[in-house]
């Protein structure tokens, strides 16, 4: 193994100079750092950190999975992108930013969205996996694609203050399916987008990530395998959970059912039902533009707006005269509302209200349309005035 | 029996708490307290079968039995990334 290990130049001995005089990583340890590879899923809250210890660290090759635009609402947790980057591909930025960390290591960028159909040939070229997506039909594609193909996953996610770390896919150890056999209903999990997540936690569950590959790469300490790491930053507290291999696991068990890739979407429920809703709405006029709202404003004759956002969020902008009862409330509160008068029901992006629009129809209420694109579309086409978030 | 039941992500939200202590049954299961749980708070029923549970930091199944003492913890899944 280490004859063909690459060498390191003077260059890079001065550089990682506080590698080699561990003996634990030593020279030999970083030739293995330079002759290994990880391939991070998604340039984002996780990815930014860990490509950036990773690079550092000389990890030789790293590729990035992404096909997403950088916008300022990334900046407050993707370090790996700065303010000057708002508007560039995050591969392009990402890109810049590790070389310029380390021009000896190579960086690898594919600008396409993760799929059953690239995977494995994405994967293959790498020892490490890491994934920091940020969705669960992913989630789960990285998970079986990584089991199928015997490579190590170096899992991360975050939830507003809390995070989740752990090494699946190992021989041994258990995978996500393991943990999590089956994915929740679309519309369940908050996103960070719709959730919110504190900047600094997808630095640490980042970095954990990133420390375990190098482990994994470097064959030093004990990696996080079998068992799952919880963190809450609110209290600043770290708790492990034990979690073994499922004999009946679909995909690592004993007699896997998931022996090759599946579509993930409908796994998740995320495609039928997605088309089902836009085409049923868009059909049944259950939809109002942020335009028409205007329009309807403006005549003076505005129908009822409820806003189903949380407090914080209505702070930040809402469209005049809108009420207030987030998504959570209105099962006890929608008796202050009128059945049968016309209500608008909107929040940041449009889904959330329409899971509104859809409890209040089935309660009874007749005439609940849905805010297109929600407050966002509002500040976009109507009022610019307001900030956006 | 007395059990600690600690909840993460958005359970805790939804109870409005990150820990709290119940009294079960004998024969009670990390099941059956989930249901009482969910009974006490609506909203936690629709994570039921999206959950993962461990108990004394163990992961557990629902049909798991319990014993005085126990700490069971339930985990929704995030993603967040
Ligand atoms: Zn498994």
């Amino acid at each position: 193994m280490s004859s063909t290990l690459p060498d390191l130049s003077n260059e890079e001995i001065k550089r990682y100079s506080r590698h080699l005089i561990m003996p634990e990583v030593g020279v030999d340890g970083q030739r293995r750092l330079k002759g290994g590879s990880v391939l991070c899923i998604g340039a984002g809250g996780l990815g930014s950190p860990a490509a950036m210890y990773l690079a550092a660290a000389g990890v030789g090759r790293i590729g990035i999975v992404d096909f997403d635009v950088v916008d300022y609402s990334n900046l407050q947790r993707q370090i790996i992108h700065g303010t000057p980057d708002v508007g560039r591909s995050k591969l392009v930025s990402a890109k810049d930013r590790l070389l310029a960390l380390n021009p000896h290591i190579q960086v690898d960028t594919y600008e396409e969205a993760l799929s059953s159909e690239n995977a494995f040939r994405l994967f293959e070229p790498y020892d490490v996996i890491l994934d920091g997506t940020d969705n669960f039909p992913t989630r789960y594609l990285v998970n079986d694609a990584c089991v199928l193909l015997g490579k190590p996953n170096t899992y991360g996610s975050i939830f507003r203050f809390e995070g989740q770390a752990s090494v699946f896919g190992m021989k041994k150890g258990p995978c996500y399916r393991c943990l999590y056999p089956e994915p929740p209903p679309p519309g369940l999990v908050p996103s960070c987008a719709e959730g919110g997540v504190l900047g600094v936690l997808p630095g640490v569950i980042g970095v954990i990530q990133a420390t375990e590959a190098i482990k994994l790469l470097t064959g030093v300490g004990e990696p996080l395998v079998g068992r799952f790491l919880l963190y809450d930053a609110l209290k600043m507290r770290f708790r492990e959970l034990k979690v073994p291999k499922d004999p009946d696991c679909p995909v690592c068990g004993t007699h896997p059912t998931v022996t090759t890739l599946i579509d993930y979407e409908q796994f998740c429920g995320v495609r039928p039902a997605a088309e089902a809703s836009v085409v049923s709405v868009a059909s049944n006029g259950f939809e109002i533009t942020s335009v028409e709202l205007k329009q309807r404003i403006d005549k003076g004759q505005p129908p009822r707006i409820v806003d189903v956002r949380e407090p914080n969020e209505f702070q930040i902008n809402r469209i005049p005269g809108a009420e207030l009862i987030p998504l959570g409330e209105l099962p006890r509160r929608y008796a202050e509302l009128d059945a049968t008068e016309e209500l608008v029901v909107m929040c940041k992006m449009g889904g959330r209200s329409a899971k509104a629009a859809d409890f209040l129809r089935s309660v009874g209420f007749t005439r609940v349309l849905n805010l297109k694109g929600g407050v966002l579309d509002w500040v976009d086409k109507v009022d610019p005035s307001q900030p956006k978030y | 029996m007395r059990v600690t039941v600690r909840l993460f992500a958005r359970l805790r939200e939804i109870a409005g708490t990150a820990e709290l202590t119940r009294t079960v049954e004998a024969g009670a299961t990390v099941g059956s307290l989930w249901k009482d749980l969910a009974r006490e708070h609506a909203a936690l029923a629709q994570y039921e079968r999206s959950i993962s549970s461990a108990v004394n930091a163990d992961y557990a199944r629902m049909d798991r039995p319990l014993a005085d003492g126990d700490e069971v913890a339930f985990l929704p899944p995030v993603s967040g990334g």
